[in-house]
């Protein structure tokens, strides 16, 4: 595998931006935890004694049990904190209940908020390492880090690789997150959605953008599906979930364009029959489980990367 | 560094006491049955190879052979990990009931070998755990007592035993203290 990678980082907020170094050391630690969550017994002593506080204000299960049992198998004690999305949150809300959090001596505050930046906004008025589990149309940096894990056990590389993202790219903070971390690890990148889903400047990233998916799928290694998100259905950027199936949905048919090696990935949850079809989810190429197993491990290699650090933390504002 | 370093072991006299070890160890047991070696990576490894090769030299059976990554079971993993290797373990066999001879090859603490049992019991339930190490250099903080030992020696503590391969086998080398007028033999 690679050298000996250095992780120096105080909070994850991002993809962008952060080393490459950074991101290795994060593949190579989940190595062995993969194989702690295969164990009979899946725990190691190495957290104890630390506090990790799940602050999740959009309701997600995969995510907050991903990180739950992240937490647990390192033997931190994990409290999980659970904030109507239904509440107005402001600014003030937020910080308030950021300094009472903090009063309780949290080691790492992971977050998921809808705002975009709220985790960078918490991360600034904290001494705990903060860990974004998604902020809005931002980004969702854990996500893409098990999603490169994943490509990597499945492929033994990621460098060179031809990864095409399919769907909302607009509002996809997992898209985001993967583009960063995919071109930074060398693979090409391409995109493929509806016109209205698909951001400018895609192209700047060196991106080839497509408004089919069949000349994205093409001799592509790795094709992700994003999430149809449903909010978005019916209203100016999509007609129907029915049409959006018809032409972005990943079948078999159109999965026989890419390599005959290439693994299929969804971030979930996932609308069957909408974006992909269930012969290709619970197909032979699809890594989708693969992706929520290798969550754990990567979200585990993050807490003790971050808890691990010397605690000298102090806030910068 | 330089000018006092000395070798406490060559690989013939490692090698002689290795072979010694192996045959005590057979003998403890009254054969290999159930034995199983485990090295503690990542100085351990080689010897614990080494050793399940003398094993089969005398009893005509290898034992399986582990090899162990203790880093998370540090008791200092999450304070002083500025920058973490952790290495795979591989047990490729059940535990569970086995008797298993934990290798190292300096003993000095004994805080790795309190991890080393600690990570081997999440694995399952052997029926017990002996200790083998090339070299004890004393300077214990736990109460911990090898049962195999290729050579015991007692060391201040700032002093530096490393184990390298070397000559066809292994070669301790001692730094950072004075050569010693005598040793404790094993």
């Amino acid at each position: 595998m690679s050298e000996r990678a250095r992780f120096d980082e105080r909070h994850l907020l991002a993809i962008e931006g952060l080393r490459k170094d950074s991101i290795l050391a994060v593949l190579d630690a989940a190595e062995p935890f993969f194989d702690v969550s295969r164990r009979s017994v899946r725990k190691v002593p190495t957290l104890r004694g630390k506090t990790v506080i799940n602050l999740f204000y959009e309701a997600s299960t995969r995510t907050r049990t991903s990180f739950e049992l992240a937490g647990k198998r390192l033997s931190a004690d994990v409290v999980n904190i659970s904030v109507s999305t239904s509440s107005a949150v402001k600014g003030e809300t937020l910080l308030d209940t950021v300094k009472n959090l903090e009063a309780m001596q949290p080691d790492v505050l992971v977050v998921r908020h809808a705002a975009s930046g709220a985790a960078a906004f918490i991360a600034a008025r904290t001494r705990a390492a903060v860990v974004n589990a998604g902020d809005g149309t931002h980004e969702h940096p854990t996500q893409a880090l098990l999603d490169a894990f994943t490509i990597r056990r499945a492929k033994g590389r990621i460098e060179g690789l031809e990864v095409a993202i399919c769907g909302d790219v607009l509002h996809s903070r997992v898209a985001r997150s993967n583009v960063a971390l995919l071109t930074t690890l060398g693979a090409k990148v391409r995109f493929a959605g509806p016109r209205t889903l698909l951001p400018p400047g895609l192209e700047a990233l060196g991106a080839k953008v497509y408004d089919r998916l069949e000349p994205a799928l093409e001799g592509a290694d790795v094709v992700m599906m994003l999430r149809v998100q449903r909010e978005r259905l019916g209203g100016s950027f999509l007609p129907s979930t029915r049409e959006y199936g018809r032409i972005f949905g990943l079948n078999e048919a159109r999965l026989a364009l890419a390599k005959p090696d290439a693994i299929v990935m969804h971030p979930g949850p996932m609308n069957r029959g909408v974006e992909i079809d269930p012969a290709v989810a619970d197909g032979p190429r699809s890594v989708i489980l693969d992706q929520v197993e290798a969550g754990v491990a990567v979200r585990m290699a993050v807490l003790w990367l971050l808890a691990a650090e010397p605690s000298e933390r102090v806030p910068s504002a | 560094m330089a000018g006092n370093d000395y070798i406490l072991l060559d690989a013939d006299a490692a090698h002689r006491g290795l072979r010694r070890v192996a045959g005590e160890i057979a003998e403890r047991g009254r054969g290999v049955a159930g034995l199983a070696i485990v090295g503690i990576r990542r100085g351990g490894e080689p010897l614990a190879m080494r050793l399940a090769d003398l094993v089969a030299d005398l009893e005509g059976v290898r034992p399986p052979v582990g090899s162990l990554d203790i880093t998370l079971y540090r008791d200092d993993a999450a304070t002083a990990l500025p920058s973490p290797r952790i290495g795979p373990s591989r047990i490729p066999f059940s535990v569970e009931g086995r008797r298993i001879v934990l290798v190292d090859d300096v003993l000095f603490t004994g805080r790795t070998i309190r991890a080393a049992v600690d990570a081997l019991l999440d694995y399952g339930r052997p029926r017990r755990i002996e200790l083998a190490v090339l070299v004890d250099r004393g300077g214990r903080e736990l109460p911990i007592q090898p049962d195999y030992v290729v050579r015991t020696v007692g060391l201040p503590d700032g002093a530096l035993v490393e184990v390298a391969e070397r000559d066809g086998g292994f070669v301790a080398t001692v730094s950072g203290a004075a050569a010693p007028a005598k040793e404790a033999g094993a």
